[in-house]
């Protein structure tokens, strides 16, 4: 069966240009703000949201980190599979400052709280949020919701949604796989 | 997600080529974890880990237990000295019994060859092979070749010496197998006494020659004299050994080239290897021992990932 479109590349621009501007109406001031991508999909949205503040609204540097939080995860040993790891770039404390924990599709939770985890080893921040571009509804397995949202989504527990994310940047689509 | 090929590490003859990269990639990572603020991960919380050490160790066992600890492991020690086998316990008895506390790995140091390989035939754990007499030391040989890697990039082609006692030497096999495997040329050189018969069968060359081995080597691994395992004379002297084979800054400058330096340690000072020549910039002891961590770490990672997995 072939995959469901979703979400098209002019859709998924209009919502990460609304997800830049709630978090530029959130923060006032940005040096207090931290965002971090978790690897391995989620620094894809976060390049995307970092172009749109420095370049669109030019903001200037904005603080931001790449998080990997596979040794960090619950499933260790739990799937017949070995889980690989990517790398981390953190080179700063988030001790006192707002983080902003950004992923492309919140489904469980459980990265989630794995990230929560990983973050305890840089310090304790003033608080966390959590952007996500897709929500599905009503899966969660921990109590984590997102703060920012790109759109919700209900789908069956063995589907797969995945966000396609184009090197060009744009042709961006989400889409939705039956299983 | 890739996996390693064996279910125990108990020498690098055992290994594949993807092994060792699939190793030295997740080391790669655990290094990156090792250098935070704090260095532990939980990945192991629910996995216990007996440190059995036949023979004494410093290094080694203190490696392993760090990187078990990193890793969020119980850790459980054991030495000799302090053992049953003074009683008379057979080697099988002494891990059973460690085992019937539900332990999942092994990590033994033995002065027989074949003790790792023998123990994982006999018992059901999983056995890191910490050293077997003068057979294999995989663990060393694969933070050897992963330091080296990290200075001089691609193993494939460079030119990697092994000088000294080669004949009791379990550093200078594993690295020979695993320099071999990633496509290194590799020469020995030392007294023909320390070097063992039909080396050569082994895919290396052998010179006597210190001085012309320098120089056409990339990087060249000191090794120890072992005098703990010396039943004769190998040589007259430990003075006239340290003139034909040991380094020191006069050979260094008469190469006239850049040259990096391994020592698996414990040294020797003033005889394999001079204080100014250890001490120096292009000596990776130091980085040998950090990296000793990081593989250590991504081994017993990749092992745990091979167990089989808990039914709750």
């Amino acid at each position: 069966m072939s995959p469901k479109i979703l979400l098209s590349s002019k859709k998924i621009d209009i919502i990460l240009n609304r997800l830049a501007c709630q978090l530029i109406e959130k923060y006032s001031d940005f040096s207090q703000v931290i965002l971090v991508g978790l690897q391995p999909r989620g620094i894809f949205l976060l390049d995307r949201i970092l172009l749109i503040l420095e370049k669109k609204f030019s903001l200037g540097k904005v603080i931001s980190g790449k998080l990997d939080i596979t040794f960090f995860r619950d499933d260790f040993r739990r799937f017949n599979k070995t889980l690989s790891a990517s790398s981390s770039q953190m080179e700063f404390t988030i001790e006192g400052k707002s983080v902003v924990i950004i992923d492309d599709v919140l489904f469980t939770g459980r990265s989630i709280r794995a990230a929560l985890t990983a973050l305890d080893n840089y310090g304790r921040p003033k608080d966390i949020q959590l952007l996500v571009l897709i929500d599905r509804r009503f899966s969660r397995d921990l109590p984590i919701q997102p703060d920012f949202i790109g759109a919700q989504v209900d789908a069956l527990e063995g589907d797969k949604v995945r966000v396609h994310w184009n090197d060009n940047k744009q042709d961006n689509i989400v889409f939705i796989e039956k299983n | 997600m890739k996996k390693l090929s064996v279910n125990h590490l108990l020498g690098i003859k055992y290994l594949k080529e993807e092994d060792i990269h699939l190793i030295f990639k997740t080391a790669d990572h655990f290094k990156e974890v090792i250098n935070r603020p704090i260095k532990k991960v939980p990945s192991l919380r629910d996995i216990t880990i007996a440190n059995l050490f036949f023979e004494n160790s410093t290094r080694t066992k203190l490696s392993f237990e760090l990187a078990e600890k990193r890793l969020s492991a119980d850790v459980i020690n054991f030495s000799t000295s302090h053992s049953s086998l003074n009683k008379g316990e057979t080697l099988i008895d002494t891990v059973k019994n460690i085992l019937a506390m539900k332990v999942d790995i092994v990590v033994m140091r033995h002065p027989n060859p074949g003790a790792a390989l023998f123990l994982s035939k006999n018992v059901d754990a999983c056995i890191i092979n910490a050293g077997d007499g003068t057979h294999e030391h995989p663990s060393q040989a694969l933070l050897d070749v992963f330091s080296i890697k990290e200075k001089l990039g691609d193993i494939k082609g460079k030119k990697i010496a092994i000088v000294g006692d080669i004949l009791h030497s379990r550093v200078a096999l594993s690295n020979i197998f695993a320099l071999k495997m990633l496509g290194a040329e590799v020469r020995l050189c030392g007294p023909k006494s320390l070097i063992p018969k039909h080396i050569h069968s082994l895919g290396v060359s052998f010179s006597t020659n210190f001085i012309e081995t320098l120089k056409w080597c990339d990087a060249v691994n000191m090794l120890r004299i072992q005098n703990e395992r010396m039943d004769s004379n190998y040589f007259p002297s430990n003075r006239e050994y340290s003139q034909l084979y040991g380094l020191n800054q006069k050979k260094l400058k008469l190469i006239k080239k850049e040259i990096f330096i391994l020592h698996p340690g414990p040294i020797n000072r003033g005889v394999e290897i001079t204080s100014d020549v250890a001490d120096s910039e292009n000596a990776i002891i130091l980085d040998q021992v950090e990296n000793g961590v990081a593989v250590r770490m991504a081994l017993i990672y990749l092992l745990v990932a091979k167990l089989n997995i808990p039914q709750v």
